[in-house]
């Protein structure tokens, strides 16, 4: 091979290499579930804490009564405290928040020790194991979906369910989408306990009940302006 | 006998003292309580858990919290639902006697159950 066929051969393979940006791409494409929640704005009504209680019951998250320690997965807030920016689609009563497992979550790249991360079906998820809890994840949630243990949560749990562990002093925690309940097939502990307003599907799925809904309904997501992309719908 | 001689001697049982102290002081090695469910089979041969338990744990937490894996398949093509307190601790659930024991007398203090529960024991053991 002459000097000059050999600089040809390299500038055509130079086509040919797969850069991992393809990589990313083809793995974004790729088969399976994207869960996603639609939550009725008008079906939550006042004093209801049925999803709350079975979300934070199955997983051992503390009732702590002071407000700066509180820890929560799923809440209830106003629709102003929630949507800052959207007209006022409900005005009083209360509205559902959780972790809206973002498809760019900016929790994700902030995290040094990558105890967070967003798995393929775009659960943003937590490796308790890992988190060293320097909270820079939750300083980066736009959607305060995160709480720190500030303390041994263990005293603050009426009856520790031995099905999903505890949290220690230490550690950052937040909503899974019950990725240990659709691992058996099972649904969200919230949706499954709220038997009006919430819904949980693949978004890939023509036929699930979060697209019927979503293709007939109005939506909106909370600060979409922000570029998260949102995998919580609310239904208006 | 000349000095130089007596100082090596001396010299030599300083340094032999750790390990006559630690040859005195072992103890007898625990014996550890089998699972109270009867069970004879680990996931791994029990010789290979005695050495590499923490090794399988770890593979199970990454495979399961990591890749949402729910399933391993051990060396002798028995498959196991992951899951630390579900399947390891479903038969050992005598903590006290099995895991305590040996990490006790080894003086090893491994964080599992800062999170993790003992079924039907709930709360800090």
């Amino acid at each position: 091979m002459t000097r000059r066929e050999f600089l040809r051969a390299l500038a055509l393979a130079g086509f040919a290499v797969v850069t991992p940006a393809d990589i990313l791409k083809a793995a974004a494409k790729a088969p399976g579930p994207k869960w996603a929640m639609t939550i009725d704005l008008s079906a939550c009504s006042d004093g209801c804490t049925d999803c709350i209680s079975a979300c934070h019951t199955i997983h051992n998250v503390p009732d702590i009564p002071d407000p700066k320690r509180k820890i929560r997965w799923i809440w209830t807030s106003s629709f102003h405290d929630l949507f800052p920016d959207a007209p006022d689609y409900r005005s009083g009563g209360p509205v559902l928040a959780l972790c809206n497992h973002c498809e760019e979550p900016p929790c994700v790249p902030v995290c040094p020790v990558k105890a967070t991360f967003r798995r393929k079906d775009g659960i943003v998820m937590m490796d308790y194991h890992r988190c060293i809890g320097c909270r820079y994840c939750v300083a980066a949630c736009p959607y305060g979906a995160r709480s720190f243990n500030w303390q041994d949560p263990r005293p603050f749990i009426g009856k520790i369910d031995p099905g999903y562990p505890t949290r220690t002093k230490g550690v950052v925690e937040k909503c899974n989408f019950c990725e240990e309940r659709l691992a058996k097939g099972l649904m969200p502990a919230c949706v499954e306990a709220c038997k009006k307003g919430l819904a949980f599907g693949d978004l890939s799925d023509e036929r699930s009940q979060v697209r019927r809904l979503l293709s007939s309904r109005h939506a909106i997501r909370r600060k979409a302006y922000l570029g998260t992309k949102p995998k919580v719908f609310y239904l208006v | 006998m000349r000095p130089a001689v007596i100082i090596i001697v001396i010299a030599l049982l300083i340094l032999a003292l750790p390990f006559v102290y630690g040859r005195i002081s072992r103890g007898t090695a625990p014996v550890l309580a089998p699972p109270p469910g009867g069970e004879k089979e680990c996931v791994e041969p029990v010789e290979y858990m005695r050495k590499h338990h923490v090794d399988v744990l770890k593979e199970w937490r990454d495979a399961r919290v990591r890749d949402g894996a729910t399933t391993y398949i051990s060396s002798t093509g028995k498959s196991y639902t992951i899951g630390f307190t579900s399947t390891c601790l479903g038969c050992h659930s005598n903590k006290a006697d099995f895991c305590d024991r040996c990490h006790n007398y080894l003086r090893v203090e491994p964080g599992c159950f800062d999170c993790h529960v003992v079924p039907g024991k709930g709360g800090r053991q």
